[in-house]
């Protein structure tokens, strides 16, 4: 077996921390909106008594889904064995660490009171599945540093595929835990649906791999890294795959409320009138976020497939955030039915569809989890030997020719 | 500036510090006691200056979960006999600067939660009986004969 | 040791017994006058401050909708003045514990106005996701926030069918001594739990009586004596959303 040598990136001063001066800049905005948001009280948000859970929540919980997907590469490698993915094991996993951390961040800067974060982690209530995330989150995160440590540690390499199938299990476990968030809430019309926790698996494996598509691009482009054709039309087309399994899940959830006539009136909502929900449900997530981008990574040039799959993974992030909002913002807006077939009038906005404005705050505080995300793994790289010397297609695979016939793409890798 | 600014200050303490020691020059004030109503705590001093939080700590679990309503260790009868009449009329915040509460907990440099959600003045009905709880000179004998 | 809780040694049915003893002379002596209190707050009344509240009884309150006017706000008021939940005019963030909910019927055209609010579920959705405990069930089915280990997560916000939690958006000043609330963390109607304790009704109850509704009545489910559980074992009432199976301590006549 051929081995791959890896390295720290150096030099590149300039733009190695400016770039960090500018995720710098804005994860201390983040932290300025969260204090404003604490002080001032959750007023200052566009949250309400009716929309409880806003932006920081959809972004929130896009970094930590996309977390667990951010490790379909190393999977691939450890526990699959597949040699073109091995070399990209460990900024899989650095990538992983990052996204679940950024995520965090955001969804405990948001609580109505942050500094009882101890209370958070000592006193449980087992009951909750929002309990058993906290642990099925801290959890995650040792898992991918053990990971970690036995794919970077070569006397321990023996075991990276043992614990691969660990990680790989807890991650599915995580992201059923996080779409059961919303699947065990019964009393709303939107949620209560066993199949959100295997369509957030389903997303968690797209969204991730999209975020580890755009991250690899970016620090080929920085470091200077040479990138195969080959490897990026299977990252691509693997990516393609799994958005096609997200809209899968997607008709299956909407068919299934379709049939039941209860649910009719918040299918109609989200599918018809629900105005922006419905334009970022077609446009945003199923054109944009599903179509557009399956069939850009389909139908891939030869030699030339990295700009496509760029825009494809791209597409795929946004759609994967459009889509995260429907269900979080656009279950929320559509009203609770208290009344089933009556008209229904109060002072608490009772039978309205509620409107929601995100605020600046809200949305600085998201995008201060991505720039940590993005910190965390520049400050990885920088320091310790996350990345392999050459992602040239001839170094990853013997038998690799250069330009590879449409027969031998569409064989398994 | 910053020098000069921290002489003024030690002027301006110059009276308190002359009453303490005169080692505890330019040291944080010591803080006033404010007496409550009634003869004497519902403990003695010692262990409510110690434990009046773990005493406070476990009745609010008691109220909270079990809904007993014990008044000897009620943060509302603390509040009720140890806070004082404002000029204004009413009474002034006990979680004000200078105010039992506050006082001490500057001095010890600890923040206070509770009157975050707590109310720091004392309701109409709890200062009719304020001071009920308190122990009467004569309990206070009995102790110490007992002891 | 049957029947009796050790530590304390409480007996309910002593207890019940005393109760039920006290009502009597209380009819006896001054008929109409003590009455409506006693069998309003039950068995309740007889508990002691150092005792802990126990199964033996559970609070709940019925609403007769075909007294409840449309347009009178009497119960509401009396709530945010009990509670103190004085709003910053901002309806959207501001807290509700109660609200009249106008309901009409599309089809025949039929109104009824209620009153809502928390409905003390014996299978509170808010408890089962709350992480911390902060959201519980007291002994006496009373649906609490401990707002000392809330995080303001506002997941149980989402849980409940009734919509009936609020989240403090902003910072409280002058909060009752009685009725703790503060910034960042979530609440909800709390059966007026400091006036249950003392052997009172709920203040919202006392204010419909007091405006000529009385379409409200208070007391213990598991007293068969008590003037809420002869109504509902004479009268068909309705929970809401019974389908969802959580039993809410809150009933509906004539809905």
């Amino acid at each position: 077996m051929r081995r791959t040598t890896y390295r720290e990136i150096t030099g590149q001063y300039v733009g190695f921390y400016g770039l960090m001066a500018g995720l710098g800049v804005l994860i201390l905005l983040s932290l300025a909106a969260a204090w404003h948001m604490e002080h001032q009280g959750h007023h200052v948000t566009g949250m309400t008594n009716q929309i409880v859970w806003g932006m920081p929540h959809v972004l929130a919980i896009f970094l930590i889904v996309a977390a667990s997907g951010a490790l379909n590469v190393a999977s691939l490698g450890t526990v699959f064995g597949r040699t073109w993915y091995k070399p990209l094991g460990r900024l899989s996993g650095l990538l992983a660490l990052a996204l679940l951390v950024g995520g965090l961040a955001v969804l405990v800067l948001d609580l109505g009171r942050a500094d009882r974060i101890l209370v958070a982690m000592t006193t449980y209530n087992f009951k909750s599945i929002f309990a058993w995330n906290i642990y099925l989150y801290t959890g995650f995160m040792a898992v991918v540093v053990v990971y970690l440590w036995v794919q970077m540690e070569r006397r321990m390499n023996r075991f990276a595929p043992a614990a691969g199938l660990v990680a790989m299990i807890w991650r599915l476990v995580l992201t059923t835990g996080t779409g059961s968030i919303f699947g065990f809430l019964i009393a709303r019309q939107a949620y209560d649906a066993a199949v959100l926790a295997p369509l957030f698996i389903a997303m968690s494996l797209s969204l991730g791999l999209a975020s580890f598509n755009l991250t690899l691009a970016a620090i080929c482009r920085g470091t200077g890294l040479e990138l195969g054709d080959g490897l990026v039309s299977r990252l691509g087309r693997l990516m393609g795959v799994l958005a096609a399994v997200v809209l899968y899940f997607t008709a299956v959830q909407h068919l299934t409320n379709l049939y039941a006539a209860e649910h009719a009136g918040v299918e109609r909502f989200i599918l018809l009138e629900g105005g922006v929900f419905t334009a970022l449900f077609w446009v945003g997530q199923v054109l944009l976020g599903g179509l557009v981008p399956i069939a850009l990574v389909f139908t891939l040039p030869a030699g030339r497939a990295l700009g496509r799959v760029v825009l494809a993974s791209i597409l795929v992030f946004l759609g994967g955030i459009a889509q995260i909002y429907v269900i979080v913002i656009g279950g929320q807006a559509y009203p609770l039915v208290l009344f089933p077939g009556k008209e229904v009038q109060s002072s608490f906005f009772d039978g309205v569809v509620m409107s929601y404005v995100p605020s600046w705050p809200e949305i600085t505080l998201g995008v201060g989890g991505f720039a940590m995300a993005a910190a965390i793994v520049m400050v990885g790289l920088r320091s310790l030997r996350f990345l392999p010397e050459s992602l040239a297609d001839a170094a990853l695979d013997p038998h690799h020719r250069a330009a590879p016939t449409v027969a031998e793409e569409k064989a398994p890798a | 500036m910053c020098r000069r600014l921290v002489l003024a200050l030690l002027l301006l303490l110059a009276p308190a510090a002359a009453a303490a020691q005169d080692g505890d020059a330019g040291r944080v004030p010591l803080p006033t006691i404010v007496k409550g109503k009634g003869e004497a705590c519902v403990a003695d001093t010692d262990y409510m200056r110690r434990n009046h939080m773990t005493e406070l700590d476990h009745q609010r679990d008691e109220t909270m979960h079990r809904g007993v309503r014990t008044r000897k260790f009620s943060l509302k009868e603390c509040v009720a006999c140890h806070a004082t009449p404002a000029a204004t009329g009413g009474y002034a915040s006990i979680n004000a600067p200078g105010q039992f509460c506050r006082s001490c907990h500057d001095y010890a440099a600890v923040t206070i939660d509770c009157f975050q959600c707590h109310a720091a003045r004392p309701g109409e009905a709890d200062t009719k009986r304020a001071g009920a709880f308190s122990r009467t000179a004569g309990e206070l004998r009995q102790e110490s004969e007992v002891q | 040791m049957t029947g009796r809780t050790p530590q304390q040694g409480f007996d309910p049915r002593r207890r019940r017994f005393l109760s039920a003893a006290a009502a009597a002379a209380g009819v006896t002596l001054a008929p109409g006058v003590t009455f409506y209190g006693v069998t309003a707050a039950g068995s309740a009344a007889a508990r002691a401050p150092e005792d802990p509240v126990t199964s033996s009884v559970r609070w709940g309150l019925l609403v007769d909708v075909n007294k409840c006017r449309e347009g009178c706000n009497a119960c509401v008021t009396a709530c945010v003045e009990e509670n103190g939940l004085r709003g910053n005019g901002r309806p959207e963030t501001d807290a509700q514990w109660i609200r009249k909910v106008e309901l009409r019927d599309p089809s025949t055209g039929a109104k009824r106005s209620l009153p809502l609010m928390c409905q003390h579920c014996a299978s509170p959705p808010c408890v089962d996701v709350c992480p911390t405990g902060a959201s519980f069930k007291r002994a006496d089915g009373i649906v609490l926030v401990d707002k000392h280990i809330c995080i303001g997560c506002r997941y149980c916000m989402l849980a409940c069918p009734y919509k009936a939690r609020s989240f403090i958006h902003e910072v409280v000043e002058d909060q009752k001594p009685y009725a703790p609330r503060g910034k960042g963390t979530v609440e909800s109607c709390t059966f007026c739990v400091h006036r249950v304790d003392e052997g009172r009704t709920p203040a919202c109850v006392e204010a419909c009586a007091e405006a000529g509704g009385d379409a409200m009545t208070f007391g213990d489910l598991n007293d068969p004596d008590s003037r809420i559980s002869k109504q509902v074992a004479a009268y068909v009432t309705d929970q809401i959303r019974p389908d969802l199976g959580l039993d809410p301590g809150v009933r509906y006549r004539n809905l």
